[in-house]
C-alpha cells in the first residue's frame, strides 16, 4: 500500500511539473510592470489590450484562424473519405496507403518544413492561404483518419446493410444511416485538424512571409526578438482556447459514447 | 447483435476497387503535391546538384563541426527520452489505477499541455529561465545562489524544456498498455505470494514493455527533428541537426547541403521506425484488423 502512495504523490508531483510553466504565465499577464514578475504587483489588462489593438497581432491571428478552418474542413472531408475506403472498401495497395497515412506523422516536421519552402518558393506560394492550407491539411490528415477510422470501427455495418435491404442507395444509406452514428468521430476529427494548423509553428516558421504568418511564426519572433508582456496575454489566450477545445473533444467523446452504448 | 456478419454480409457492403480508390483520390493528389513531390525535390537537390554526387553527404560526416550536431543531437535525443520515461512511468501507472475524479484530473495534466502550442510552453520556459526569472529568484531566495545563474541557453535548459513538451508523448502509450493488463493478473501474483514489487517487476514491467517502446520511440524520433525548443530555448552552442538545417536554408541558402542533412535525417528515422515496426507493429493503429 505504502508503494502505492509514493507512486501517486510522485505521478502528482509530474503533474505540477508538465502543468506549471503554462499556468504561472497567466497570473503574470495581468501584472503591470514591463517586465514579468511573479507574484504580479497589481493587475491591469493593459497587455491584452494591446494585442487587440495591434495590427500584426490581429492579422497574424485571423490569417491563423483562416488557415485552420480551411485546413480542419479539407482535412476532415479527405480523412473520412479515406477512412470509408480503408474499411469498407477494397483499395489496391492498402499496405502502401496505410504506410502514407502515417508518413506526415513519421517524417519530421523540420524535413518537411524546409521541403515545402524550397518548392514553395520556386511557386510563389511562401505567405499565402493556399500553401498553408496545404501543408496543414497534411499535417492533421492522419490525425482525422484515425478519429473517423475509430468511429467506423465502432459502428455496425448491418445497419447500413438493413438499409440498402429496405431500397435505399449506396449513397443515400450513408447519409441517413452510417453518417450520423459517425458523426461524433468526425467533429472530433474537424476539432484536432483545426488547433493542429493552428498551433503548428515548424512548417510555418519557414513559409511564412513578411505579409502573410500565421499566429505561432509571430510569436516566435516576438519571443526572440523582443519579450514584451504581450506575449504572456497572447500566450494565456492560446491556452484558454486549448481548454476550450479540448472540453469539447471530451463532451463530442461522450455523446459518441452515450450513442454507441444504444 | 453478437453473431458475426456472415460472408453475404461482408461481401457485400464492400465497395469496388475502383470506387476505393475514387474516394482516396483527393488524399493522393494533396500527399503527392504538399508532402512526396516537395520532400523530393529536395533530396534530388542534395544529390543531383551540381552534378550527381555524394560530396554534400560525405561533407556531414566529413566536417567536425556537423558530426559534433549530428552527435549532439542523438545525446539530447537519448537522454530527453530517457527524463520522460522515468517522469512519465510511474505517472502512467498512477492513471491506469486511477478512477473518477482523481483519474480525470491527471489524463487533464497530460492532455492539455499536448494540446497547447508548443510556442506556448516554450515561451513559459524562457520567461521561468531568464536572468530575473522565477527559477532565479527561486534559487537565491533558497540561498542556494547570491546572484542569478544563466539557465537559458544552455544544453540543461534544452533538455529540461524539451522534456517537457514530449512528455505527454510518453505517457500516453504507456497508460494504453499499462491499461490494458487485467487488474486479475496482480491479484493472483499476490495470491501466489509475490510482494508487490515482484508483482510488479514479474508482471506487469514486462506487460508493459510494447508501451515502453512505442512511448521511447515517440518521444525519441520528435526530439531528433525538434526545432522550435532548441531554436529558442538553446544557444548556438547547443545546435541540433534542426537548428543547423534551418541556418542552412535561411542564412547561407545552401541547398543541397540542407537537403544531405534532411536526407540523413529522414534515413535515421526510417531506419528507427522500421526496426521498431517489425518488433511490434505500429502500424495496428491504422492497419485493417
Amino acid at each position: 500500500m505504502t508503494g502505492h502512495r509514493v507512486v501517486d504523490v510522485y505521478a502528482w508531483l509530474v503533474c505540477v511539473f508538465l502543468m506549471v510553466p503554462t499556468i504561472i504565465i497567466i497570473p503574470m499577464s495581468v501584472g503591470p510592470d514591463r517586465f514579468l514578475q511573479f507574484p504580479p504587483r497589481g493587475f491591469t489588462l493593459e497587455w491584452y489590450g494591446a494585442y487587440f489593438s495591434d495590427r500584426d497581432w490581429i492579422a497574424a491571428t485571423l490569417f491563423s484562424l483562416k488557415a485552420g478552418v480551411i485546413a480542419a474542413i479539407l482535412a476532415t472531408v479527405i480523412g473520412t473519405m479515406v477512412a470509408l475506403s480503408l474499411v469498407r472498401g477494397r483499395p489496391p495497395g492498402r499496405r502502401a496507403i496505410e504506410t502514407l497515412v502515417v508518413g506526415p506523422i513519421v517524417v519530421p516536421h523540420i524535413a518537411l518544413a524546409v521541403a515545402l519552402f524550397l518548392v514553395f518558393d520556386r511557386l510563389g506560394l511562401t505567405g499565402t492561404l493556399v500553401g498553408f492550407a496545404a501543408a496543414h491539411t497534411v499535417l492533421a490528415l492522419p490525425f482525422a483518419v484515425f478519429s473517423v477510422l475509430a468511429a467506423l470501427r465502432r459502428f455496425d455495418p448491418a445497419l447500413e446493410m438493413a438499409a440498402r435491404s429496405c431500397g435505399a442507395s449506396r449513397w443515400r444509406a450513408f447519409l441517413n444511416v452510417t453518417l450520423p452514428q459517425i458523426l461524433p468521430g468526425i467533429a472530433s476529427a474537424a476539432l484536432f485538424a483545426f488547433i493542429i494548423s493552428f498551433d503548428e509553428a515548424v512548417v510555418s516558421f519557414f513559409i511564412s512571409d513578411i505579409d502573410g504568418k500565421t499566429l505561432p511564426r509571430k510569436m516566435f519572433e516576438d519571443i526572440d526578438y523582443d519579450l514584451s508582456p504581450v506575449l504572456a496575454a497572447v500566450a494565456t489566450l492560446l491556452t484558454a482556447l486549448s481548454v476550450v477545445v479540448l472540453l469539447a473533444a471530451h463532451w463530442i467523446g461522450r455523446r459518441g459514447a452515450a450513442r454507441g452504448a444504444v | 447483435m453478437s453473431r458475426p456478419p456472415s460472408a453475404f454480409f461482408r461481401g457485400a457492403r464492400e465497395m469496388s476497387p475502383a470506387l476505393s480508390l475514387l474516394l482516396l483520390l483527393p488524399f493522393l493528389v494533396v500527399l503527392f503535391i504538399a508532402f512526396l513531390l516537395p520532400v523530393g525535390v529536395l533530396l534530388h537537390e542534395s544529390l543531383f546538384v551540381p552534378a550527381a554526387t555524394l560530396e554534400h553527404y560525405a561533407r556531414v560526416f566529413d566536417e567536425p563541426v556537423y558530426l559534433r550536431v549530428l552527435w549532439r543531437t542523438i545525446r539530447i535525443a537519448a537522454l530527453v527520452t530517457a527524463i520522460c520515461l522515468v517522469l512519465g512511468y510511474p505517472l502512467a501507472v498512477a492513471m491506469a489505477r486511477a478512477r473518477g475524479v482523481a483519474l480525470l484530473l491527471l489524463a487533464a495534466c497530460v492532455m492539455l499541455p499536448l494540446w497547447t502550442s508548443v510556442l506556448v510552453r516554450t515561451y513559459a520556459w524562457t520567461v521561468l529561465m531568464r536572468r530575473n526569472g522565477l527559477i532565479n529568484d527561486l534559487l537565491i531566495g533558497l540561498g542556494f545562489t547570491d546572484a542569478p545563474v544563466r539557465l537559458l541557453y544552455t544544453e540543461g535548459a534544452v533538455v529540461v524544456a524539451m522534456a517537457h513538451v514530449l512528455l505527454p508523448f510518453m505517457v500516453l502509450p504507456l497508460w494504453t498498455a499499462l491499461r490494458a493488463i487485467p487488474t486479475d493478473y496482480a491479484r493472483a501474483a499476490a495470491i501466489l505470494g509475490a510482494r508487490p514489487l515482484r508483482s510488479f517487476v514479474e508482471v506487469t514491467l514486462p506487460l508493459s514493455l510494447p508501451g515502453v517502446a512505442s512511448g521511447s520511440l515517440m518521444v525519441f524520433l520528435l526530439a531528433l527533428g525538434f526545432f522550435v525548443t532548441p531554436a529558442l530555448v538553446g544557444g548556438p552552442q547547443q545546435m541540433m541537426i534542426a537548428t543547423l538545417i534551418s541556418q542552412q536554408v535561411r542564412e547561407l541558402l545552401n541547398w543541397p547541403f540542407a537537403g544531405a542533412l534532411v536526407g540523413c535525417l529522414l534515413l535515421l528515422t526510417l531506419v528507427l521506425v522500421a526496426f521498431f515496426n517489425r518488433a511490434m507493429r505500429l502500424d495496428r493503429f491504422v492497419a485493417s484488423s
